[in-house]
């Protein structure tokens, strides 16, 4: 469990070493405020699809025999229903939840690092068309932990980048390049982490 | 505008990675070597155009409240067949995409086309937009791919290129990628400033 976690947060992250989220990482990083906004409300939505698509496929899909054909689409719909419940939920109970991180949850349906995670928990926890012992609780863990690591990525990031609104960078580098070259360097770092767990 | 140019669109002048910035998470990903780059450029190619079809022939059936979900489902359809094909004819293609193969669903690049475009044009435009911002796409990451691996491994395709050429093992590393696509896009913008410059002298 400790394994996954480290794993997903820093080993694994899903940003430097997936590729997965590019577009909010490099959309909504030019604030603090914003970043932190995006990374909960990815932490939230990402741990609740978790925990909603496992039993999903391991109790439905699998055994009717249709998981290969139906698991990208039915994935997509039950985020997407999700992520709606979520919003109109989180309006009536938290108004203050909302104002915070509401105007993120449209975004996040079609973002990859929740699609992406739910399909890394069924490579993981069901191996040979059988669902492992714990998987439930495996994918929980991994989906809350690859949150924490986007969102790790992203307070990194925006905090970077308002520090570089100040400085004099050449005309063409300006906004997304160097926002990448940057990336390369933090992505650099993380690989330092490698060796932490047996892969 | 012209079926040409309609086609031509997305190729260039308004390419979907290097100018409007979409599907950044797949270029890079799959841009490890050419291999990899030319199977995801012809499945995202793919999928573009049929779901550009499929939504362009049934926008008028579809009620505007619920045009994204139909979309979806659109797309999804396709990306399955895609995932099927290529499991059961390239599984060593299949495998080396892993888990980018599903995450077609969710490149941006394939619902912007359907919703800026196919749901406001006809079929034969659709299909042809379709084909050019996929051709795009599999531009783009063929690009990467070509500078990745040549650096990072010192072939092209799998064959070595330059004999006794040290690779940099880096490029195919992510920050390999990070950078190349960088220095790309700064690449792109500097022509860009260049030829405005050029323009109002």
């Amino acid at each position: 469990m400790f394994a996954i976690v480290i794993g997903m947060v820093f080993v694994n992250n899903f940003v430097f070493a997936r590729f997965l989220g590019l577009c909010p990482y490099m959309g909504l990083t030019k604030e603090m405020s914003s970043a932190i906004g995006m990374g909960m409300a990815v932490i939230f939505v990402m741990t609740i699809a978790s925990i909603a698509t496992y039993p999903l496929y391991s109790y439905f899909l699998l055994p009717f025999g249709v998981e290969r054909v139906l698991r990208t689409a039915s994935f997509i719909l039950v985020i997407a229903a999700l992520v709606q419940f979520i919003e109109m939920l989180l309006q009536k109970v938290n108004p203050a939840l909302y104002k915070a991180m509401g105007i993120y949850l449209p975004i996040i349906t079609t973002n990859c690092t929740i699609l992406g995670v739910t399909v890394l928990n069924i490579d993981t926890f069901v191996k040979d068309g059988k669902a492992q012992p714990g998987g439930l609780v495996g994918s929980a863990v991994q989906g809350f932990s690859a949150g924490v690591g986007f969102t790790l990525a992203m307070i990194l990031m925006s905090s970077v980048r308002e520090r570089m609104e100040m400085a004099d960078i050449p005309k063409p580098l300006r906004g997304i390049p160097i926002a990448f070259i940057t990336a390369a360097l933090m992505s650099m770092a993380f690989l330092g982490f490698s060796g932490l767990i047996k892969q | 505008m012209s079926k040409w140019a309609t086609f031509r669109d997305g190729l260039f002048k308004n390419n979907p990675v290097f100018v409007v910035n979409l599907g950044l998470c797949p270029t890079l990903a799959t841009s490890t070597s050419l291999r990899d780059a030319v199977g995801m450029g012809l499945a995202a190619t793919f999928v573009t155009v049929g779901s550009n079809v499929i939504v362009s022939a049934i926008r008028r059936a579809v009620p505007n409240r619920v045009r994204i979900p139909c979309y979806v489902v659109v797309i999804a359809t396709f990306v399955t067949i895609v995932e099927l094909f290529l499991g059961a004819y390239q599984p060593d293609l299949y495998k080396a995409l892993g888990i980018f193969l599903p995450l077609i669903v969710v490149n941006c690049i394939v619902l912007y086309r359907a919703e800026v475009y196919a749901s406001k044009n006809g079929v034969l435009s659709s299909l042809l937009d379709g084909f050019g911002m996929g051709f795009g796409f599999t531009l783009a990451v063929l690009l990467l791919g070509f500078i990745r691996e040549g650096l990072g491994k010192g072939t092209l395709m799998g064959y070595p290129v330059i004999p006794g050429f040290d690779p940099v093992g880096i490029m195919v590393l992510p920050p390999g990628g990070f950078l190349t696509m960088g220095l790309l896009l700064a690449f792109f913008s500097w022509r860009r400033l260049k030829s405005k410059e050029g323009k109002s002298r």
